[in-house]
């Protein structure tokens, strides 16, 4: 009954990498540009988007290395930043920017602990180590969980 | 998208084609899973009057039903538009089909704020073509 598949091949593991690191880019993105352009945010939240881009980035090199195991290419994060910028519609203020940040971190948490899953049930062999696959994306899922209740402590504070 | 979402998608898009009810047969066709197995996912789906199910008419789905299978589809949209447009997967349909029980309807939302989607989404997706009807299919793609 159940129709969920548990990674079957390189190819459909590099794929769900790329997916994970046009993820980190577009929160990579996203901070920046509401740092740059959202008035009023207090030295906290401008602390907060600061260190998400630097998660962010750390994130996909850590990501882009499992995929160069896996003969795939990656998008290029000036590509990924191109399309944050077509798109982007300012959030503006603290709440707009946090719930932002919020949506982000647990978006990539659910990603990552949904993609565990699935490598977690897949018995193929990878072109990548397993062992060295699943503790990177255990360590990247933690640092998700972390961001989440950086940004609710400050949701909270801030009301 | 989880197991109960995908069954919804298809039951919507063969009600829609067939202009009534859906066969348990066709349900089971399209998501390539035996008979008895989607017999026992409508039981579950008719428990929580996401769907009636009438014997030897078919399965039509509740209001609530149609709410979550149109999120369902335009899950699946964005999916197949992201792997399109910016991953220029040549096989977007057959991964989106393979990557719909990995991507969450959060990370869907997440790819869709760089991609260019339609605001009558999912209203113009071809069932027959497995694809949005206002997506140009013939861009340069590669795997």
């Amino acid at each position: 009954m159940s129709l969920t598949y548990p990674v079957g091949s390189d190819h459909q593991l590099a794929r769900l990498l790329q997916i994970g690191i046009v993820l980190e880019e577009v929160v990579e993105a996203r901070a920046a540009k509401h740092a740059a352009e959202s008035d009023g945010l207090t030295d906290d939240v401008r602390d907060l988007l600061d260190d998400a881009v630097v998660e962010s980035a750390d994130h996909r090199r850590r990501l882009e290395d499992l995929v160069e195991h896996l003969d795939a290419e990656t998008v290029p994060f000036e590509e990924i930043e191109m399309l944050v910028e077509e798109q982007y519609e300012s959030d503006g203020d603290f709440d707009g920017v946090l719930y932002d940040q919020l949506c982000n971190e647990e978006t990539a948490y659910k990603f990552y602990d949904d993609l565990i899953d699935a490598v977690e049930q897949s018995d193929v062999g990878f072109g990548v180590d397993r062992d060295r696959l699943l503790t990177t994306l255990r360590e990247i899922r933690e640092e998700e969980a972390e961001g989440v209740e950086e940004v609710t402590k400050l949701m909270e504070a801030g009301e | 998208m989880n197991t109960s979402d995908q069954y919804l998608k298809a039951i919507y898009l063969i009600q829609d084609k067939e202009d009534g009810p859906a066969s348990t047969g066709s349900i089971a066709d399209m998501l390539d899973v035996s008979p008895a197995s989607a017999n026992e996912m409508i039981g579950k789906l008719e428990d929580r009057e996401l769907v009636e199910h009438e014997k030897y008419k078919g399965v039509t789905l509740t209001d609530d039903g149609i709410v979550r299978a149109r999120d369902a589809l335009q899950n699946y949209c964005i999916i197949e538009r992201f792997l399109l447009e910016v991953l220029e997967v040549e096989d977007f349909r057959g991964e989106a089909r393979q990557l719909e029980s990995v991507i969450d309807e959060t990370v869907a939302e997440r790819l869709d704020t760089i991609i260019d989607r339609e605001p009558q989404c999912p209203d113009c997706f071809d069932a027959e073509d497995d694809v949005c009807g206002l997506l140009e299919v013939g861009v340069e793609a590669s795997d």
